[in-house]
C-alpha cells in the first residue's frame, strides 16, 4: 500500500449535487470458488456470479437490475455494499473506490450505503423490539447519542415509513408482512443514507401492499433525496419506479437504457424475450399476441458458454457469437447494448 | 343479535385465560417426566438453600458416642465413621455440588456460546482451526480430561470448577457453532453487517439471543454432568476436600470398607448423586422438548 494516509471519509451533508454520478461500478466480478479436499482445499472451478459487470447511478435516479433467478442481480448488490468483497473491480462511491477501504475503514460509509432485503420475515432480529432495532444503528454510529431523543427519532422514522410510534414496543412477530417491511425501510433510513439498495424489496409482499410500499419508496425518495438501486425480477414493478434499467443475464449486462427506451423499444433478443413474457391483462390480446419463447436452460455460471453467453439461446446468434465477447455499444443515446447482430 | 364479543374468535386465547396453576397442570401432564426433573432439580435448590434451618447438627463436627449409627431415631439416616449425621451431610452436599454444578456449567456453556457463535460468523480458516481444536478436545472423555486439570492444578473446590469447565467449552461450542451456522445466513445478521456494526457486536447481541434454545438445553444438561463429575472427582480424592461435605466424597473411604456392616454410609449419598443427575437430565429432555418446535410432540 502508499504511505498511510488517512482512509478517506465521506463528506458531511450531501457531497453530491442532484445529477451527478453517485456510484460508479467498474468491472466488478465476484467468482465463488468451488473447492475439493477437506484439509487443504484445492480449486476445481469458479461459479462466475457476477463477471465483468460495470455501471454507474446518478444522484437521484432509481436504475432498475433485472433479470432472472440465479443471474447475479442480488450479488452485485452485496459486492455494492461490500457485504461480499469483490473478486476484482471497483466500486466507487462518491469518488472513493470502497474496495480499498478495510473493514473499519468502510465504517463511516456504510452510513451512506444502506440495504431493504426481501424477505421482510428473516431481516429483522426476532429477539429485539421495533425500537432497538431502528435505535441501535442511530446509538452505535453516535447519531443521536442521548436516549429521549432517539426515542423521538425512532417515533418519526416510524411516522414516515407509515406506521403508529407505539410499534417500537412491539417485536416483529407481532406485525404483518408488510408493516414488517415498513420497519426494514425504516431500519435503512434511520443512518441517514444518501444511496439505497432495494433488494427485491416487494417481491415477498402480497400485491396490494406491494403497491402501498413502492409509493412509499417513490415518496422517500423525494423526500430524503434518495438515489435507489432498484433490484427486481417484476418488470411492471420496475417500469413503473425507475428511471433506468439494466438487464442482466448470467453474470452479465446485456442492455442499459432509459426505462421508457427499454421497455417500448428492446434492442437485445434477451430483453425480447422477457419482455414478452411479461403477460398482459387483458385474455383476448395474451391469447392472440406471438411470444417469443426462449429454448432451453439458463447454462451453469460454473462453466458459462465461450463468447456471448446468450448465443446457444439467441435467435439471432451467428457464428461469430461464439468467439469474441461482445462489448456494450451505445447504438442510441443512452441506449447501451451487448450485441453484435441489433443496430 | 351477537354482540361484537362473540364474533371474535378466541380459541386461540383461552391458552392465556386459564389460571397460572391450571397451565402448570396441563403442563405436567404433558411433561411427567420432565416434571418430576423439575421437581427434583428444585428440591435440591431447597435442601441447599435451607440446610441450616432444616438439620440441627453441623456437618463438619464429629461426635464420637454416635459413631457408625444405623439409621433411625435421632439420625434419619444414620451417622459415618465420625459419628456426623449422614441427612446433614446429604443436605450440606447438595449445597456444594449446586454450586459447582451451576457455576461451572454456566461459565463452560457460555465459553462455548461466544466460541460456538464466533466460528460460525467468521467462518473460514478461524472456523476451520477452531474447530479441529475442538475435535481434540472432544477426543479425550470427559472424565479423563477433567482429571488431567485437576492432577495440574491441585485439588480444592475452584480446581474442580476449572477442572470440569475445561472439558464443557468445546462440547457446547460444537453444538452452537452448528445453530449458529444457519443464523449466519438469515438475512438480519446481513442487515447488521450492512450498518456497520461490529464483530462483537453481531456475535453477542445479534446471533447468540437466537442460538438460546441449544444453549439452554446445554447448560441444564451440564450441570448433572458437573455434579456427576465433581462426585467422581472427589471420589478418587482429586475434588472437594475433607470435611467439606461433598456426596463423592462420602462415598470414599470408611463408606468402602464398611460397605457391609454399614451400607447407609454409602447409600444415601450415591442415591442424592443419581437423583440429581437424573433430574437434571429429564429437566433438560423436557426443555429441549419444549424449546424446540420441530421435536414438540403433538
Amino acid at each position: 500500500m502508499n504511505a498511510p494516509a488517512a482512509a478517506p471519509e465521506p463528506a458531511a451533508g450531501g457531497g453530491i449535487a442532484r445529477g451527478e454520478t453517485i456510484l460508479e461500478v467498474r468491472n466488478l466480478r465476484k467468482y465463488f470458488p468451488v473447492t475439493e479436499g477437506l484439509v487443504f482445499q484445492k480449486t476445481v472451478g469458479n461459479v462466475k456470479a457476477v463477471d465483468g459487470v460495470s455501471f454507474d447511478i446518478r444522484k437521484g435516479e432509481t436504475l432498475g437490475l433485472v433479470g432472472e433467478s440465479g443471474c447475479g442481480k442480488t450479488t452485485t448488490g452485496r459486492c455494492v455494499l461490500q457485504l461480499d468483497r469483490p473478486t476484482s473491480g471497483e466500486v466507487v462511491f462518491e469518488g472513493v473506490n470502497l474496495e480499498q477501504l478495510s473493514n473499519q475503514e468502510l465504517t463511516p460509509w456504510r452510513r451512506k450505503v444502506q440495504v431493504i432485503f426481501q424477505d421482510p420475515y428473516s431481516s429483522l432480529n426476532p429477539r429485539m423490539k421495533v425500537g432497538s432495532i431502528l435505535g441501535e444503528p442511530m446509538r452505535v454510529h453516535g447519531i443521536e447519542p442521548d436516549p429521549n431523543r432517539r426515542k423521538q427519532r425512532v417515533a418519526e422514522l416510524l411516522g414516515v415509513c407509515g406506521l403508529p410510534a407505539k410499534f417500537a414496543d412491539r417485536y416483529p412477530h407481532e406485525m404483518s408482512g408488510g408493516q414488517r417491511q415498513r420497519v426494514g425501510i425504516a431500519r435503512a433510513l434511520c443512518l441517514n443514507p444518501d444511496f439505497i439498495i432495494c433488494d427485491e424489496a416487494v417481491s415477498a409482499l402480497d400485491v396490494s401492499i406491494q403497491a402501498q410500499v413502492i409509493n412509499l419508496l417513490e415518496d422517500l425518495r423525494e423526500e430524503f433525496d434518495l438515489t435507489y438501486l432498484f433490484i427486481a425480477h417484476d418488470l411492471s414493478v420496475v417500469h413503473h419506479l425507475c428511471d433506468r434499467v439494466a438487464v442482466m443475464y448470467l453474470g452479465k449486462i446485456v442492455e442499459l437504457a432509459e426505462s421508457d427506451e427499454l421497455f417500448d423499444n428492446p434492442l437485445h433478443p434477451y430483453t425480447r424475450a422477457l419482455l414478452s413474457a411479461v403477460p398482459i391483462p387483458d385474455p383476448r390480446v395474451e391469447a392472440e399476441r406471438a411470444h417469443q419463447t426462449l429454448k432451453g436452460e439458463v447454462p451453469s455460471p460454473l462453466n458459462p458458454p465461450p463468447g456471448c453467453v446468450f448465443h446457444p439461446r439467441c435467435t439471432l446468434a451467428v457464428d461469430g457469437c461464439r468467439g469474441a465477447l461482445p462489448e456494450l455499444r451505445e447504438l442510441r443515446p443512452g441506449h447501451w447494448v451487448a450485441c453484435t447482430e441489433v443496430s | 343479535m351477537a354482540t361484537p364479543q362473540a364474533l371474535i374468535d378466541t380459541t386461540d386465547l383461552d391458552e392465556f385465560r386459564k389460571p397460572l396453576g391450571r397451565r402448570l397442570w396441563d403442563l405436567a401432564r404433558k411433561q411427567p417426566l420432565g416434571t418430576a426433573g423439575a421437581f427434583v432439580v428444585v428440591l435440591m435448590a431447597v435442601a441447599a438453600a435451607t440446610a441450616g434451618i432444616i438439620t440441627p447438627f453441623d456437618p463438619e463436627r464429629a461426635s464420637l458416642q454416635h459413631m457408625l449409627t444405623p439409621p433411625g431415631g435421632q439420625f434419619l439416616m444414620g451417622t459415618d465413621e465420625f459419628g456426623r449425621d449422614i441427612l446433614t451431610r446429604v443436605l450440606y452436599g447438595a449445597r456444594t455440588a449446586l454450586f459447582i454444578g451451576l457455576v461451572s456449567a454456566f461459565v463452560g456453556a457460555t465459553a462455548g456460546l461466544v466460541i460456538g457463535v464466533a466460528s460460525a460468523y467468521f467462518g473460514g480458516l478461524f472456523d476451520l482451526i477452531v474447530q479441529r481444536i475442538v475435535d481434540i478436545f472432544l477426543a479425550f472423555p470427559l472424565i479423563i480430561m477433567a482429571l488431567a486439570v485437576v492432577a495440574t492444578l491441585g485439588p480444592g473446590v475452584e480446581n474442580v470448577i476449572i477442572a470440569i469447565i475445561v472439558p464443557f467449552i468445546p462440547q457446547c461450542a460444537r453444538v452452537v457453532r452448528s445453530s449458529a451456522l444457519s443464523i449466519r445466513e438469515i438475512p438480519y445478521v446481513d442487515a447488521a453487517r450492512a450498518l456497520g456494526y461490529s464483530h462483537t457486536r453481531i456475535i453477542l447481541r445479534h446471533m447468540a439471543p437466537n442460538v438460546m434454545a441449544p444453549f439452554l438445553i446445554m447448560l441444564t444438561y451440564f450441570v448433572g454432568q458437573a455434579i456427576l463429575l465433581e462426585a467422581v472427582l472427589s471420589y478418587l480424592g482429586m475434588g472437594v476436600q475433607d470435611p467439606t461435605p461433598a456426596w463423592g466424597l462420602m462415598l470414599k473411604g470408611a463408606a468402602v470398607e464398611f460397605i457391609e456392616s454399614a451400607p447407609w454410609l454409602s447409600i444415601f449419598p450415591g442415591l442424592a448423586i443419581t437423583l440429581a443427575v437424573f433430574g437434571f437430565n429429564l429437566f433438560g429432555d423436557a426443555l429441549r422438548d419444549l424449546l424446540d418446535p420441530k421435536l414438540r410432540s403433538r
